[in-house]
């Protein structure tokens, strides 16, 4: 029925039903991983030298002796209501990672409530003067930034602004005593980085969003009516090049996920890719889980929210030839 | 006899063409093609060109700053910067290539296979692609890598499969365009098996689509490999790594000391040069194709 009423509608719910079962498929991937591990769990927890009778007393009371399917249906269940279990160091996993959540969080939404607005800005601006300075400039800096590795951006920016300049902090370990405006002065380097490392790629993307629609018949028409250029861009070209752009915009938030490890390693900034790799470090396997799922279901949720904008705003791809 | 002087008439033919193709080059895809040679060079003959040996301790002084006897001065355990940073360019290409090379394979040759059966084995294959590209790759690679621990076999494997996805992507949608062609039906008429119809038939006549993804994906395996080798949990001590000589040399930063930079502006340089020459072959890739 609904299918009729509402394609858009019954089109999305059939979009978010793929990305829920892709990120069941994949929490199944990231839970099995844990049965490859060399030894059995319950050794990896208890150390090498534990008894055999230690280990099994172990197995029980985590529930290892039960069926994959019935454990794993356990764990999706806990997960699903924010219980990781415990991590290997024996504290819940979510009082571990809760916090740097939270942190990562606001570091990277502050990043695309900047990046945003910036960068389809610029891709407007290249798009209006395609072939000049700026747009040259801004191609060229796309294919530095997809080649140059995170870490060297990170340390550039903290070698010229911190230790040369000493303009702000070089470690960026916010803790909750500090006020909001300490807290948003150590994370400016890293801010920075990320702006630098993802900004080149969507004004790129941004401006080949546009300038396919400027290619299209009706912007010909408006130019050939004498509409100046500025307004043909604003506009013609932009309203219907706004579903292109959002969809990049989303895909680059994704891109954004590994990214963000590396960068709050190199400012010690206590997020959760830092978690992570400390985590990678101990092999701590649950807190490895519990991260490796957040990342999984940020990932999945951004390309699905970029699928649905891009349908929403172009019906035309409800009715694949 | 005959085969023998058909290949020697062909060959200088084709060096001739690669010859002149590589002069109509813009001035990027040369400096490009230049660079990569120059870091080829140092990566071969990287036991003659450095002063030092790759883990020899030369000094009781770590971060010795840079000095006649030592150019690039010595690292956190006294090892001379110079000579780890040319191992480190043998060590960090030859592993980024043989990732590149086995990922090529198992791509090109799963993704030429699912279009030539398709059905149920296409199909499984292409799901299982699809659940593999819906984790980052750097977030996939750091899980696998701590169940398994970080040995370089391991970091290889583990990239490679990971990296395959993208090949076997491009290599089917290529392929499956070859797949209906005459010489195709030909080939199985005459009854030659799958695998050589891959290899012989349909492989060289998508190649050159591919070609271009490969320099992309060498960039990124080679970046990849930098970001956790500087994670701590790619490429492991003593071996040189530029990605873990940034890291373990990054104190110096604090200090205002850019001896820790030089191998990050190494890796950067490297992966530039090789999109220079990517970017020319994906330019004249499009240009024929709008011709043809």
């Amino acid at each position: 029925m609904t299918t009729k009423s509402h394609p858009i509608l019954s089109m999305a719910a059939s979009r978010i039903g793929l990305g829920l079962l892709s990120l069941v498929i994949v929490s199944l991937i990231i839970f099995s991983a844990v049965s490859f591990l060399p030894g059995s769990y319950a050794s990896a927890i208890l150390g090498q030298n534990a008894t055999q009778a230690a280990i099994s007393a172990m197995e029980i009371k985590l529930g290892l002796n039960r069926p994959w399917f019935v454990r794993y249906l356990a764990w999706l269940g806990a997960a699903a209501t924010g219980d990781m279990g415990l991590s290997f160091s024996g504290r819940p996993v979510m009082a571990l990672i809760g916090p740097r959540l939270k942190n990562t969080l606001v570091l990277a939404s502050i990043t695309a409530a900047i990046a945003v607005p910036l960068s389809i800005t610029l891709g407007i601006v290249c798009a209006r003067y395609r072939g000049r300075f700026i747009d040259k400039f801004l191609s060229t800096s796309t294919l530095a930034s997809i080649s140059i590795p995170e870490f060297f951006v990170a340390y550039v920016v903290m070698m010229v602004l911190a230790v040369k300049l000493q303009l702000f902090p070089s470690m960026a370990g916010i803790r909750n005593g500090m006020g909001l405006g300490e807290q948003l002065y150590r994370m400016v380097l890293p801010i920075l980085t990320l702006l630098l490392v993802i900004l080149a790629h969507m004004v790129r993307n941004t401006r080949a969003a546009i300038l396919s629609v400027m290619a299209s018949p009706y912007v010909e028409m408006a130019r050939l009516k004498g509409e100046p250029e500025k307004r043909v861009v604003i506009r013609q070209a932009l309203p219907n090049a706004i579903g292109p752009i959002a969809s990049v915009v989303a895909l680059n938030l994704a891109y954004l996920i590994s990214g963000v490890v590396v960068i709050e390693v190199v400012f010690v900034y206590p997020g959760v890719g830092q978690a992570m790799i400390d985590a990678v470090r101990n092999r701590d396997v649950p807190v490895i889980q519990a991260c490796a799922l957040i990342f999984a279901a940020a990932y999945i949720g951004f390309n699905l929210i970029a699928d649905i904008i891009s349908i929403v705003s172009n019906p035309r791809l409800l009715h694949p030839r | 006899m005959q085969q023998s002087l058909e290949v020697r008439s062909v060959a200088p033919n084709r060096l001739l063409r690669a010859l002149k193709l590589v002069r109509s080059a813009p001035p990027t895809a040369k400096f490009g093609m230049v660079v990569v040679a120059i870091y080829a060079f140092v990566a071969l003959f990287a036991p003659l060109l450095a002063p030092y040996g790759e883990v020899e301790v030369v000094s009781r002084v770590p971060f010795e700053p840079w000095s006649a006897s030592h150019l690039l001065g010595t690292d956190q355990l006294g090892r001379d910067f110079l000579s780890r940073l040319i191992f480190g360019a043998r060590n960090s290409i030859s592993i980024a290539l043989l990732t590149t090379a086995i990922s090529f394979v198992i791509g090109c040759l799963l993704g030429v296979l699912a279009a030539l059966v398709g059905g149920i084995v296409d199909q499984a294959i292409s799901r299982l692609v699809d659940a593999l590209m819906s984790v980052p790759d750097l977030i996939f690679t750091l899980m696998i890598l701590s169940i398994f621990g970080s040995s370089v076999t391991n970091l290889i494997l583990i990239i490679a499969v990971l990296t395959s996805t993208r090949f076997y992507r491009i290599a089917r949608a290529a392929a499956l365009n070859v797949a209906s062609l005459d010489f195709v039906e030909h080939a199985k008429v005459r009854g030659e098996s799958l695998l050589w119809i891959a290899v012989n038939e349909v492989f060289p006549n998508i190649l050159p689509l591919i070609l271009s993804e490969l320099g992309m994906r060498f960039c990124f395996i080679f970046l990849n490999i930098a970001a956790l080798s500087f994670l701590g949990v790619g490429i492991q001590p003593p071996t040189a790594e530029w990605g873990s000589m940034v890291r373990d040399n990054a104190a110096l930063i604090n200090m205002g000391d850019i001896t820790p930079l030089i191998p990050a502006a190494a890796i950067a340089f490297l992966a530039i040069a090789v999109n220079f020459v990517v970017d020319w072959l994906l330019n004249r890739a499009s240009g024929l194709s709008e011709e043809g």
